[in-house]
């Protein structure tokens, strides 16, 4: 937390020498929250900030603007908050993401709270960071539809507003625009949606053992126990970010594709091997998404698989799954109580990972998890939430 | 963004296929006979396991590990031109065992050749392994290689036919490791016999590459990492420019060259040896043993087993080895050395040391 604060501070100085009264007036309110702040990340490991891409207010409110509109789009109506809607945990609680003209893709929006922790980006991991995750959607065909970054910098340059932003902020004028800025200005503002501070947190780090119910606590017994959850989604001694970043086949997806796979993975290769965009292909064919891990590496090892999501703030992103098939917590932990495979009846695929086997929990166990899961929400999202209903 | 990417690592060279790992040593087919369209390759699986807990219920890691070798084996491209079973399909050589085995290895879109395994065996000395498989010994030609499947698990006729009161304490006798009452693998007698014949009608020029499931060297006996005939089955095979011996039943990889012979053996789908009972959270059905051993993740019942895919080039036999959530490996003859040597770790200072405590 003392490392946050140090490069908000660092960012702060370096803004000013760029755009001294902006900085100053944006830089205040962090000063005074500052403890608050420190509340607002427990649990959470320090974030650490690209050395080609620090922090400043400038930056930040020039991405939050960025991550906000929908002019970047075919249609107009796509923007990034489309998908990660402050007001829905950062997601859009629907199973895959709508993009322009109602185009719909293959994956389920995961949040971006504390998306700027994760050692890779996408379902797949095809983008190491944040900057190179910001560049694809805005050109994909079934999400924002620009056909190119030219369409994305003219849009930019027609708002004079915008020109004065990036010139403050990158020092650059209208003719050096480039999407580098554009990645590094929203992965900016999303370095700032971290949060931590949940019930768990405070039961875990702090000691405080009332903010667990009973139920929950018995359900962190079985999460770190009977359950096989922790394995994957792990708590450290001082922070918890509830994930590997590794990739594994839990028989979500490829359960049904498992009959087409040999040919199905001789087309896909063909078609990369042809120069296809892995982004474009497992976002408009939707049995090549369900290749998962193995899009990116080739690796037998990685069919299926698919990075292993943070679980903060899991009760405010129904539906679940890299493809948004389980609509409710109760679904998910019945699907790896019944060993990687929903329903149960069917047959388990043949890549599974070797962690995923039948838990034997009984219901009133997978109820107990389910109560831990909702234990992970930070306060200041679920208010917000609660609010937006209002 | 994500063109694609051309390195080697990730395709087999202008196919598109899919590559086995990171390791398929594409320079290697390049070794080859003079006329390359002698080379070829093989897949080989062993030690399953497939072990019954009561009535239809199988033990579920052994099924998974069969399973995904069938599976990932059936996506080569090419397609190997035979498969190999190394032996030990069941734990107790029973009936339903056995069909077990046979239905998920009947998922397999390529020929298979199976090779008897002692867990396969003693319970009724491979008569019902016969009915689903064929001969317990018998050799193939392929491609110009002569090709010799031992049955090499047999032991003493005393041991077998007059020392237990029921054949089930005959087969839980032999799964033992460490086990006094157990007896040494041998070939055997009727096997010499035959293999003498076979190799008289071979040409001593001609490539043979003989399948046993236990090393036709002498290794460890407690274990039956052992042959009691091995130097009888070497004389015999010594005469040839060129032999291979691969086997099963170490579960882990082995290799080595004595004098014209190389030796190979080839990973468990099941579980590695030896292996640690650590971090299981549930009932566990591995054999006891003394010896554990650290494997670098044991969290995912997979780690540290395998399939190979094997190479013959140029009469010799290199095996790449896929291992789950492992770095793949790559045994090759090093006609240099004239041995068979760990691609990534046969130099002495690249080793990581063991570990010497806990």
């Amino acid at each position: 937390m003392q490392y946050l604060w140090l490069i908000l501070l660092t960012g702060c100085l370096s803004a000013q020498a760029q755009g001294v009264d902006q900085a100053r007036q944006a830089a205040k309110p962090a000063v005074q929250t500052s403890s608050v702040e420190a509340d607002k990340l427990l649990g959470l490991p320090p974030l650490s900030i690209p050395a080609d891409n620090p922090q400043s207010p400038a930056k930040i409110a020039l991405g939050d603007k960025l991550f906000h509109d929908k002019r970047f789009s075919l249609d107009g109506t796509v923007s990034c908050s489309k998908c990660h809607d402050d007001n829905k945990g950062f997601t859009d609680n629907l199973p895959v993401s709508v993009g322009h003209h109602g185009l719909t893709g293959t994956r389920n929006a995961p949040t971006v709270i504390n998306a700027a922790f994760a050692k890779s980006q996408f379902w797949d991991g095809r983008e190491p960071d944040l900057e190179g995750q910001a560049k694809q959607p805005f050109f994909n065909p079934v999400e924002g539809g620009l056909a190119n970054h030219q369409a994305l910098l003219d849009i930019i340059r027609s708002d004079a507003a915008y020109l004065t932003a990036f010139k403050e902020v990158f020092a650059v004028s209208d003719k050096q625009l480039s999407i580098e800025q554009v990645a590094k200005a929203i992965a900016s503002y999303e370095r700032t949606l971290i949060s931590g501070d949940s019930a768990f947190d405070r039961y875990y780090f702090k000691g405080d053992s009332s903010a667990l119910t009973e139920q929950q606590q018995r359900g962190f017994k079985l999460f770190i126990g009977q359950g096989r959850c922790v394995s994957c989604h792990i708590i450290e001694q001082n922070n918890a970010l509830f994930t590997d970043s590794r990739f594994h086949n839990i028989g979500i997806g490829v359960t049904a594709i498992q009959q087409d796979l040999p040919p199905l993975i001789q087309a896909f290769l063909d078609a990369k091997h042809k120069g296809g965009d892995v982004d474009k292909i497992v976002l408009t064919d939707k049995k090549s998404a369900e290749l998962g891990r193995f899009a990116v590496t080739q690796a037998m090892n990685d069919i299926g698989a698919f990075k292993t999501p943070t679980l903060r703030n899991i009760e405010l992103t129904a539906p679940y799954m890299h493809d948004g098939s389980l609509k409710t917590l109760k679904e998910v932990v019945i699907h790896y109580n019944n060993g990687g495979v929903t329903p149960a009846s069917a047959k388990v695929n043949d890549f599974l990972s070797g962690g995923i086997r039948p838990l034997n929990l009984t219901d009133a166990q997978l109820d107990d998890l389910v109560a831990f899961l909702q234990a992970l929400t930070s306060p200041q999202y679920a208010k917000a939430i609660a609010t937006a209903a209002h | 963004m994500h063109a694609i990417n051309h390195s080697r690592r990730n395709f087999i060279k202008n196919t598109g296929a899919l590559a086995l790992g990171a390791t398929l040593p594409l320079s290697l087919v390049e070794l080859a006979f003079a006329d390359s369209s002698q080379n070829f390759s093989f897949a080989y699986i062993s030690d399953a396991h497939i072990q019954q807990i009561k009535g239809s219920r199988f033990v579920h890691n052994w099924d998974r590990g069969l399973i995904r070798a069938v599976a990932e084996t059936n996506l080569l491209t090419p397609k190997p031109d035979f498969v190999m079973f190394g032996g030990d399909l069941a734990q107790l050589g029973s009936k339903p065992e056995l069909d077990h085995g046979a239905e998920i290895m009947s998922a397999l879109s390529h020929k298979v050749h199976y090779v008897m395994g002692e867990h396969d065996y003693y319970l009724d000395l491979g008569e019902y392994w016969e009915k689903l498989f064929g001969p317990q010994f018998y050799s193939f030609e392929h491609k110009g290689v002569h090709f010799i499947v031992l049955n090499s698990i047999r032991t003493y006729d005393e041991w077998t036919f007059h020392r237990w009161p029921s054949n089930e304490q005959r087969m839980l006798e032999m799964a033992g490791l460490d086990n006094p009452n157990s007896s040494p693998f041998m070939v055997g007698e009727e096997q010499r016999k035959w293999l003498k014949a076979d190799l008289d009608k071979v040409a001593k020029s001609t490539p043979i590459v003989v399948f046993s499931h236990s090393p036709l060297q002498k290794i460890y006996k407690g274990w039956n990492f052992w042959t009691e005939d091995a130097e009888q089955i070497q004389a015999m095979l010594k005469p040839f420019n060129k032999v291979s011996v691969i086997y099963g039943h170490v579960h882990q990889i082995q290799y080595n060259q004595i004098g014209n012979i190389s030796f190979n053996s080839v990973m468990s789908t099941a579980w590695p040896w030896p292996y640690p009972t650590t971090y299981a959270q549930a009932e566990q059905y591995l054999p006891k043993l003394t010896v554990p051993m650290n494997r670098a993740d044991p969290f995912f019942e997979r780690d540290a087993t395998g399939w190979q895919l094997i190479n013959l080039a140029d009469g010799r036999a290199d095996l790449n080895y896929t291992l789950y959530n492992n770095t793949e490996r790559t045994v090759a003859f090093n006609p240099k050395t004239k041995r068979p040597e760990d691609k990534a770790y046969q130099a002495e200072n690249s080793r990581i040391p063991p570990q010497s405590h806990y």
